[in-house]
């Protein structure tokens, strides 16, 4: 890493920045994101988030119609993308179909017009970092789904830039391999020091791989966090259901106390929970997640509810539980084998808790 | 479950229940496949050789075929099957050429026989139909001395290594004329007379017309398959009805429709005045310039469309994977998209330029006597002078020419394009 670069600086800043296509709909609202050197930062949301299109801005493809684009402390937004210097893999990989991987691999190096043996070098050196010294005299369609994703990362790495862009690099890959790659490439980037900026629609991805996510919807970054402060603490309902799985229950805000507050849900009964986006008196939807749910027995003093069993589901290491609870007929519950007991049928009756501390009290989100 | 069995050594496998080989059974499921797959192609098969290959073959073989003196002196040639050549045969030989002379009097045969005898020495002609008036000859008198007597040149060797040489089945002398080349007295090829020096010429204009016009395809029509291709569905399908609108259009009235534009009162000299870029009318017409500018528009769509469909086919990402990979736009064009579109290249400048090989009506009308390719000639041949020989010739060697440009386009273009597609 160049030492030159204040480390406590942003590597990439967003200040305000905005961009429409068409002059009425702003894919980008009015982006603000600091990103940190070095670190593995996910860009998550569904399609038509604006995700891809903050990442195209980033890399120079895209113009953005308002606010600046900072790297390393200099606006590039009329930087073209050739002279940004900044690493990307693509959906599908994009490696030239008419060139060998090794001169897929070369290309960067030579337009960058360095010495023949130091472009060996480093082409040998990449395809050792993905493991496929071998294959370099062979054409990408030569190559499985996993190898031609590797030798786009290593094409992306090649020229040693500091930043590097992914754009849902392993949607085409099946469950295993992407599993694989997740990790593969998370420590390739820890090894490397490198800032990545990685775009998904995967949660699971997400979680696995980032040190912090920035989760967008609607041209909005809806919140920014480490991948455990998102899971167990979402600021609002958008992040509560697309992380994870989420139960929600509607109700009124009765009181504030402190971090704590207490919800009237619609069936009448007052639950305990801590305080999200929500004010006394507003609508409030409860999220807990099925994992937090405890069942009877357990966790005194906690919000109880009453509930009936319609459905088990054995998942071999886990039981999920399909309840009716609160007048709500979707209620889920997951528990370890170990803790449940294995006597109960559809139709029983159960106690349930709900831990003030894994239940918050967030918005009603609008229906679209 | 026990598995108390050894499963790792190769187990062979059984014959199903009426005993045949797996193999065996997987040849005739197969057969029966193929057979379904050939009874699929026989129409066509049938149509491309009854239509195309049978016409086409026995028109070449006209271009070798010899047939004047073998089928209307068989007599004569038996007779000098066994002659020495060296000094003129003996009074059989005469017999039998005065007797076969005398049976062809009259009909078709004997100006064959006089036409054929004349290209191997001019003056020949006129030896047989002097001759042929004529007999029959005394029966009483020698025949030898009877044709002397007639003409003397029937005493000389020259006439019978002449009737000799022009008795085979088969003959070269077409193909040869067509690529200039002729046989002596002697037997050995040699450059044809100098005025009758022709066709290699027209086939090397034939060959630089046809690139000039590939070149000129391929210069406009690559920008204009690059546009398509990077334009939105709705506004490359109204570029693509502009590409196609000429073939709306038989050819020939678009020709006449460059004769009215081009020529000296037309439209574009017109223009040029009006505009003072000329003071008189410049020829555009009936030379280089008018047939040119007729073939590039016409063979114009025949490489659009295959750049374009190619160019479709190259995902834009490419460029931005080169671009983010550090290379300047222009370079990026250069050395990543432009790479990718040569089996378009090749696919249309081939396409174009075997067009333009065989190209007639559109240097007939708007050529000079300069432009004439060699199909002009070959419909002369056939047309003109009813020399189906010399026509059959020239197909041969434009049919040639051809193949040997689809072999080289195969064998440089074709690998390296298989290279890299074969596993799409």
């Amino acid at each position: 890493m160049e030492a030159v670069h204040n480390s406590q600086a942003p590597h990439v800043s967003f200040r305000n920045v905005q961009k429409t296509y068409d002059g009425e709909t702003l894919i980008v609202r009015d982006l603000n994101l600091d990103i940190r050197r070095g670190e593995f930062l996910t860009l998550l949301g569904p399609s038509g988030s604006g995700k891809t299109t903050c990442l195209m801005m980033l890399a120079g493809f895209e113009t953005p119609t308002g606010g600046e684009i900072r790297l390393d402390g200099e606006v590039i937004n009329r930087v073209p993308p050739y002279r940004r210097n900044i690493g990307m893999v693509f959906q599908n990989y994009a490696l030239f179909p008419h060139m060998t991987v090794a001169d897929n691999l070369r290309f960067p190096l030579r337009v960058r017009k360095l010495a023949a043996n130091e472009v060996e070098a480093r082409v040998k050196r990449a395809l050792g970092m993905v493991q496929l010294e071998a294959f370099g005299n062979r054409y990408p369609q030569q190559l499985s789904g996993g190898q031609q994703q590797r030798i786009a990362l290593a094409r992306a790495l090649v020229f040693d830039p500091q930043l590097v862009l992914m754009d849902e690099p392993l949607g085409a890959l099946d469950k295993n391999l992407r599993e694989r790659m997740q990790l593969e490439i998370k420590h390739i980037q820890q090894n490397l020091g490198i800032t990545v900026v990685f775009v998904t629609h995967d949660q699971s991805e997400a979680l696995t791989m980032s040190d912090r996510i920035a989760v967008f919807n609607h041209g909005v970054i809806q919140q920014i966090d480490a991948p455990e402060a998102l899971y167990e603490y979402p600021t609002n309902s958008f992040v509560a259901d697309f992380i994870g799985e989420n139960n929600a229950l509607d109700g009124t805000v009765v009181a504030v106390a402190g971090e704590e507050c207490d919800v009237r849900l619609d069936c009448g009964t007052v639950l305990r929970a801590r305080t999200g986006n929500v004010g006394a008196g507003g609508r409030a939807r409860i999220a807990v997640r099925p994992e937090r749910v405890q069942l009877a027995g357990e966790g005194e003093g906690a919000n109880r509810l009453d509930a009936t069993v319609r459905e088990l589901i054995y998942l071999g290491d886990q039981i999920r539980l399909r309840v009716e609870l609160a007048g709500k007929h979707e209620f889920t519950i997951k528990a370890p084998i170990s803790q449940l007991d294995r006597s109960l049928r559809p139709g029983d009756a159960i106690r349930v808790g709900l831990d003030p501390a894994h239940t918050r009290a967030l918005d009603v989100p609008a229906a679209h | 479950m026990s598995t108390a069995v050894d499963t790792s050594a190769a187990v062979p496998l059984p014959a199903e229940g009426d005993g045949t080989p797996l193999k065996k059974r997987l040849r005739r499921a197969e057969r029966r496949r193929n057979l379904l797959f050939g009874a699929l192609i026989l129409p066509l098969a049938l149509v491309v050789l009854v239509a195309f290959i049978w016409p086409i073959g026995s028109l070449l073989t006209i271009g070798v075929d010899n047939p004047e003196i073998h089928d209307n002196l068989p007599r004569t040639l038996a007779v000098l099957e066994d002659w020495n050549g060296s000094a003129p045969p003996d009074e059989a030989a005469f017999r039998a050429l005065a007797d076969e002379l005398a049976a062809a009097k009259g009909s078709p045969a004997i100006a064959a026989i006089a036409k054929r005898l004349n290209r191997e020495n001019a003056g020949y002609r006129s030896l047989v139909m002097k001759t042929a008036r004529k007999l029959p000859l005394d029966a009483a008198v020698p025949a030898r001395e009877a044709l002397v007597a007639i003409d003397a040149q029937w005493g000389e060797l020259a006439t019978w290594q002449a009737i000799h040489r022009a008795g085979g089945a088969l003959t070269p002398f077409y193909l040869l004329a067509a690529i200039d080349r002729a046989i002596d007295a002697d037997g050995d090829i040699v450059a044809a007379p100098e005025d009758e020096r022709i066709y290699v010429d027209v086939l090397l204009r034939t060959f630089w017309m046809s690139l000039i016009v590939t070149v000129c395809c391929l210069a406009l029509g690559f920008p204009v398959a690059y546009l398509m291709a990077s334009l939105s569905t709705r506004h490359s399908n109204m570029l693509m009805i502009f590409v196609l609108l000429p073939f709306w259009t038989s050819v020939l009235v678009r020709v006449a429709a460059w004769i009215v534009l081009l020529q000296n009162e037309g439209l574009v000299n017109r223009l040029l005045m009006w505009l003072g870029l000329t003071d008189s009318p410049l020829q555009l017409l009936f030379n280089r310039f008018g047939v040119y500018v007729a073939m590039v528009h016409i063979l114009l769509p025949f490489m659009v469309l295959p750049l374009y469909s190619v160019m479709k086919g190259i995902s834009p990402v490419y460029m931005r994977a080169a671009l983010s990979l550090g290379c300047p736009p222009f370079r990026s064009f250069w050395k990543i998209y432009f790479p990718q579109t040569l089996p378009g290249i090749g696919a249309g400048g081939l396409l174009v330029f075997i067009m333009c090989m065989g190209y007639y009506i559109t240097p007939a009308l708007l050529g000079g006597p300069k432009e004439q390719m060699l199909s002009y000639f070959i419909a002369f041949y056939t047309n003109q002078t009813i020399n189906w020989g010399m026509a059959a010739a020239l197909s041969a060697v434009l049919l040639a020419a051809t193949l040997l440009l689809y072999m080289v386009y195969a064998r440089y273009l074709g690998p390296t394009r298989v290279k890299y597609m074969k596993a799409r």
